[in-house]
């Protein structure tokens, strides 16, 4: 039984935290860096305390001010959120050590799924397929693995990072030519000619698989989410279930997050990203995210599961058994930003004047902006989702391209313009577009007509 | 081995990303002791903050707000300073049970005169007046969580000089 959470965090997911928990009767301290200190969470919260200074090096990155904090104020257990220390093992230890109970997974969980090495072979001991590869100390080594790998291969440096010593080969002939010219660069660049090989995937989408675990070996699915549109790693509209999948294949993927989420003993709520492969119908494990994401709404929706307070109730050890999820239609997310699509992204922090959000049949807006807040530089720009639920995926668009039109949000720039030009974009409503899909979208509308749009949104 | 200016950059560059306050570093015989400004303190230092105005203690340009008049909604009088909380913890105003507290109303106080000390997971940090003056009032209770920016007590500065 919990009586009493402190929030480790902020914006959104604070409110969204504080929200459910006074559903459940559940007491809420808001541990607010000075910046958040009238923010609506701090407000939705039963009480909020001022941990720090708006840095969050100096506030949302103390484990100790958190720790004191909750103590402090009589909590017995800590949500972390997403982002700040929600996958710092550390801090859960640190709670655990002072008798908090840390809502997530085990630090032992946080270790394994946080090293990208660890976790790629802990999917290999569990049988789910990572990206086809691996290194090639010789030119026969090299020959035989490329054989198996297929082109179009990706020649990368043991030794690199950030795109260095790195070759795309798209057949045989070049293939010798690169392997030489790649181990030169390394061996140049980071003092180490050692390469290896990777199938290199065209047209990849992003697929994940809600898990949800008791720590005991017990594992369940929510379904996945299709998160391919994106930016630089930055996701901006999630759906599921992922358009197109057939039943077969979205079984396997859901099996696979299965059995690794088992393979750990995974406790509390996770996410399995996957990176799959259109053209051949194969998926590769990408990593664990082992805290509550940004897009965990979609699946909410559609499943009819509360997320958080499944993970209260797991981190209570009142275990899963209540939950029965169902699959109910598709879901739809907008993330809306405070930046500028038309600038680069840039950021675009200040005083909201109007924040009139949707409301409609089947709409959900998780927010902590209202007419008059601060958006703070110090912290991402998230301002708040748009989630369409419908009982099919054209409903559900045709919901959310309304919900977003008559969104405004003055004061600060947004990229709703963004969001309505990608809803009514042709290609996007037909559903199953790639990672690489937003890139030639922004190409292709250019920035005079999305900047018109951008402007006329606020 | 040598260290160079840089490789000096990179290490600080390293704690200042790590969620760790200090660092030891031996390499060869070459000691290397580097603290964060945030760090508890021992020797009156305020944790750093850059972009805001700075509350950890009391300082004659920080206590009055831009509005004007000083100490707006306070009701205080233009020589009281306020001396705030630098961090997030338990205040206590004596260095130990049943010692005497550091400071008592009408105390004369100079800027780094110890007024109380902040426990954060066991750590205790020293607070300091900050300014010259007499205490004229204490607002944090002994043994009472004190958030970040709290008013622990007010400092007359006319009577200090």
């Amino acid at each position: 039984m919990i009586r009493r959470v402190l929030i480790a965090n902020r914006g959104e997911i604070a409110a969204r935290i504080a929200r459910t928990c006074a559903r459940l009767g559940i007491e809420t301290v808001l541990a607010a860096s000075e910046a958040d200190r009238d923010s609506l969470p701090a407000r939705l919260a039963t009480r909020a305390v001022c941990i720090g200074p708006a840095h969050a090096a100096a506030s949302y990155l103390k484990p100790e001010l958190l720790v004191q904090a909750a103590l402090s104020t009589g909590c017995d257990a800590v949500h972390p959120g997403y982002g700040f220390l929600s996958e710092r093992a550390a801090f859960a230890r640190l709670c655990e050590q002072h008798g908090l109970i840390f809502i997530g997974p085990t630090p032992a969980q946080l270790e394994a799924t946080g090293d990208k090495l660890r976790a790629r072979e802990q999917a290999e001991k569990s049988d789910v397929p990572v990206v086809p590869g691996g290194p090639a100390a010789s030119r026969a080594d090299a020959h035989a693995l490329a054989r198996r790998i297929g082109f179009p291969i990706l020649i990368k440096a043991v030794g690199g990072g950030g795109g260095r010593g790195m070759r795309l080969v798209e057949h045989w002939g070049d293939f010798d030519s690169a392997l030489e010219l790649a181990a030169a660069e390394a061996g140049a660049a980071f003092s180490d000619a050692r390469v290896y090989l990777e199938r290199f995937v065209a047209r990849a989408r992003h697929v994940e698989v809600q898990i949800l675990g008791d720590g005991t070996g017990r594992v369940m699915q929510l379904g996945e989410r299709d998160c391919s549109v994106q930016r630089r790693y930055q996701k901006l509209i999630e759906e599921t279930p992922a358009p197109g999948l057939s039943d077969a294949f979205r079984t396997r993927i859901h099996e696979a997050a299965l059995r690794l989420a088992a393979s750990l003993a995974y406790r509390g709520a996770g996410t399995v990203e996957f990176l799959v492969d259109a053209e051949r119908s194969e998926f590769y494990f990408l990593e664990v995210n082992a805290r509550i994401q940004v897009e965990h709404p979609v699946t909410e929706e559609v499943s009819g599961i509360d997320i958080v307070a499944a993970q209260l109730a797991i981190a209570a050890g009142e275990g899963m058994a209540p939950l029965a999820p169902r699959a109910t239609g598709c879901a739809i997310e907008c993330r809306v930003n405070a930046e500028d699509p038309s600038r680069d992204f840039a950021p675009s922090p200040g005083l909201v004047g109007e924040a009139s959000w949707a409301r409609g049949e089947g709409i959900r807006v998780d927010t902590h902006i209202e007419s008059g807040a601060r958006v703070p530089p110090f912290y991402d720009s998230l301002l708040g989702k748009i989630v369409a639920h419908g009982p099919d995926r054209a409903t559900t668009l045709a919901r959310l391209r309304a919900a977003v039109n008559s969104t405004r949000i003055t004061g600060v720039t947004t990229n709703l313009g963004l969001h309505a030009a990608v809803l009514a974009d042709p290609e996007f409503a037909a559903g199953g577009v790639d990672t690489g899909y937003l890139a030639r979208f922004l190409e292709r509308a250019r920035m005079p007509a999305l900047h018109a749009e951008v402007s006329g949104h606020g | 081995m040598s260290l160079t200016a840089r490789d000096v950059a990179e290490i600080t560059k390293l704690l200042e990303d790590s969620s760790f306050d200090e660092l030891d570093l031996e390499i060869d015989g070459l000691k290397i002791h580097l603290r964060r400004s945030g760090a508890p303190v021992r020797n009156g230092d305020i944790p750093e903050n850059g972009d805001i105005p700075d509350l950890s203690a009391s300082r004659a340009k920080g206590d009055v707000p831009e509005a004007g008049a000083s100490s707006v909604g306070t009701g205080m009088s233009p020589f009281l300073s306020e001396v705030r909380a630098p961090l997030l913890g338990t205040f206590y105003r004596a260095p130990k049970p049943g010692a005497p507290p550091f400071v008592e109303v009408g105390a004369t106080v100079a800027p780094d005169t110890v007024i109380g000390i902040i426990e954060v997971m066991k750590l205790m940090n020293a607070v300091r007046a900050g300014v010259t003056g007499v205490v004229r009032e204490m607002r944090a209770r002994d043994g009472a969580l004190v958030e970040y920016g709290e008013i622990l007590l007010l400092i007359d500065g006319r009577d200090g000089r």
